[in-house]
């Protein structure tokens, strides 16, 4: 069934659009992301204006994150006073990073800023984090007991320190502040919720468990995503309310699958998983980059991007 | 050289000998929220006080346009490994939709004088100033936008699609795609007579989109803020809905 997207001014199919989003949603509910970061590019390649793909998305993402983040609280598994937090940094670095967007769109490059963004932070990001998670499995194989995480580093020697009961943490303020601002920027950048991102910087830089890490993010999400499309909607006016619900609608029930599933496996396995899927997305992007486009040509909205 | 000018006044004269009568299948495009593009029949008759000529034949030409937009065109070159936008140009003005269709092949319908005189061919009907200094080739980017937007079926040159009867009655069909730009479509009709153009006539087809594709267009114009707010609360109520709906599955 084909649908005609008012905003977008491009008929798509509806059932696409819908498996689009139930896919995506998945994996948001499994790992904890958006899945901005797979979602915006398949929009691009169904065929949807960009800046039209970016703005819904972040509509879409408040969506699934919502119904994931609902699960997470039945489970308890959200840091609130964590997320509060991290919550002020992400929206200090939306508002930075909305900046940064414009001063990059009047330089005339901010596609390839973005593409170079995302292959930069995906591949660091995913590599990192396979290996980690490669090494974890490894060590629970040979010797059963806890894996020892580093309990001190110089994060430790901070000021202003606060307790997060349900992280079990004892930590200053200032990197869980650092870590929102610095999503927020990429999150208007890019485009996506953050949560690739953030997910590994909670469980590496900031020590906290794997457990509660999702939900503390996806609850972030929710308000960073939902600032984004406000500002999308009331400057661009590129927010597609018919492309957001059928995406939404595939999106919410995939996340509660997701989270179902992402509850049968294991810490290391949910990671290893997320890390592959990272790097595939990257390698994607890098080769567009790196070999020859059949089309050198591409039109543009003037002045934009 | 001046009998050449009135010749060519007498032709433009609307009290040329043969005139267009004309018949459209419909006249509006409504852009519904199912909307997969539209074909619409073009069709008419000549109108003479006096027999048939019998040479040159008559041909017919008809264009549809859709309006018009500058548009950016950018080029990627391989800079340190990586194919990146360079050279941009802007193209002044383009139609964001263009079918011409003729009753023989384009060139033996209409003459080049006459093309660039009424502005028919896609290539006349793009206009494009002057790209910057620094790009010499600037008509390769003009192509470039011409064989993008005819891959996508926005730009269709249709040689020998106008069928002519008897001299007299034409019909034509153009298909427009389902990514339609909202607004009016001037149409043009040429008749023609070894690549003069003896007749011409100029209607519109309104492309506008109804219901509620024009209800959430124009909220989203008019009150971007509720419309936001919309959208977020509907991606809430859904985020919840779904949620709720899951543990009602579970339980039951």
């Amino acid at each position: 069934m084909q649908i005609y997207l008012p905003i977008a001014e491009v008929s798509v199919n509806a059932f696409l659009l819908l498996g689009l989003g139930g896919m995506v949603g998945i994996l948001s509910g499994m790992f904890g992301v958006g899945g901005g970061f797979l979602m915006t590019p398949l929009l691009f390649f169904i065929g949807i204006p960009p800046a039209v793909a970016v703005a819904t998305e972040a509509n879409q993402i408040v969506a699934s994150s919502f119904s994931g983040v609902l699960a997470h609280f039945k489970r308890k598994t959200v840091d609130l006073k964590m997320g509060c937090v991290l919550l002020v940094g992400g929206l200090i670095g939306a508002a930075l990073g909305v900046v940064v967007f414009n001063y990059l769109k009047s330089l005339g490059q901010v596609d390839l800023l973005v593409r170079l963004c995302y292959v930069v932070f995906l591949g660091v990001i995913g590599s990192l984090m396979f290996v980690e998670s490669l090494n974890a499995i490894r060590k629970s194989r040979k010797n059963s007991g806890p894996v020892k995480r580093k309990k001190h580093n110089w994060i430790h020697g901070l000021p202003f320190k606060m307790r997060f009961r349900v992280s079990g943490l004892y930590i200053s303020v200032i990197p869980p502040v650092l870590v929102g601002v610095a999503v927020g920027i990429l999150a208007a950048i890019m485009g996506v919720g953050g949560g690739f991102i953030m997910v590994p910087a909670m469980i590496y830089l900031l020590g906290m468990p794997t457990k509660v890490v999702v939900g503390t993010s996806l609850f972030q999400i929710i308000f960073v995503t939902g600032f984004t499309t406000l500002l999308h909607a009331t400057t661009n006016f590129t927010v597609d309310i018919a492309l957001a619900v059928l995406l939404l609608v595939g999106g919410v029930i995939g996340a509660q699958i997701g989270t179902r599933i992402g509850t049968y496996l294991k810490a290391e396995q949910l990671r290893i998983l997320l890390a592959l899927m990272v790097i595939l997305v990257c390698a994607k992007l890098a080769l567009d980059l790196l070999l020859q486009p059949s089309e050198l040509y591409s039109l543009g909205a003037p002045g934009g991007h | 050289m001046l009998r050449a000018l009135v010749l060519l006044l007498l032709t433009a004269l609307p009290l040329s000998a043969e005139e267009v009568v004309l018949g459209l299948s419909q006249d509006k495009v409504a852009i519904t929220a199912t909307f997969d593009g539209s074909e619409i029949l073009i069709f008419g008759a000549v109108k003479r006080e006096e027999p048939i000529k019998p040479a040159p034949p008559l041909e017919v030409v008809i264009t549809v346009s859709g309006p018009s937009e500058p548009i950016t065109v950018r080029r990627k070159e391989r800079r340190f490994g990586i194919w990146v936008n360079t050279d941009t140009v802007e193209v002044d003005a383009a139609p964001t939709f263009y079918a011409v269709a003729t009753s023989a092949s384009f060139h033996d319908t209409l003459s080049n004088v006459e093309d660039q005189r009424h502005s028919v061919s896609i290539e006349r009907a793009i206009r494009s100033v002057g790209a910057p200094s620094s790009i010499e080739d600037s008509q390769n980017f003009t192509r470039a936008l011409i064989r993008i937007r005819k891959d996508q079926g926005l730009y269709q040159r249709l040689e020998q699609a106008v069928q002519v009867d008897e001299q007299t009655l034409f019909r034509t069909s153009i298909k427009m795609p389902a990514n339609l730009t909202e607004g009016e479509y001037p149409t043009r009709i040429f008749l023609t007579r070894g690549g003069e153009v003896v007749s011409q006539l100029e209607t519109t087809i309104d492309v506008d989109k109804v219901g509620l594709e024009r209800w959430l267009y124009d909220l989203s114009r008019q009150k971007p803020l509720i419309y936001g707010l919309m959208s977020l609360a509907i991606a809430i109520a859904a985020g919840w809905g779904a949620s709720a709906a899951f543990r009602l599955l579970r339980q039951g």
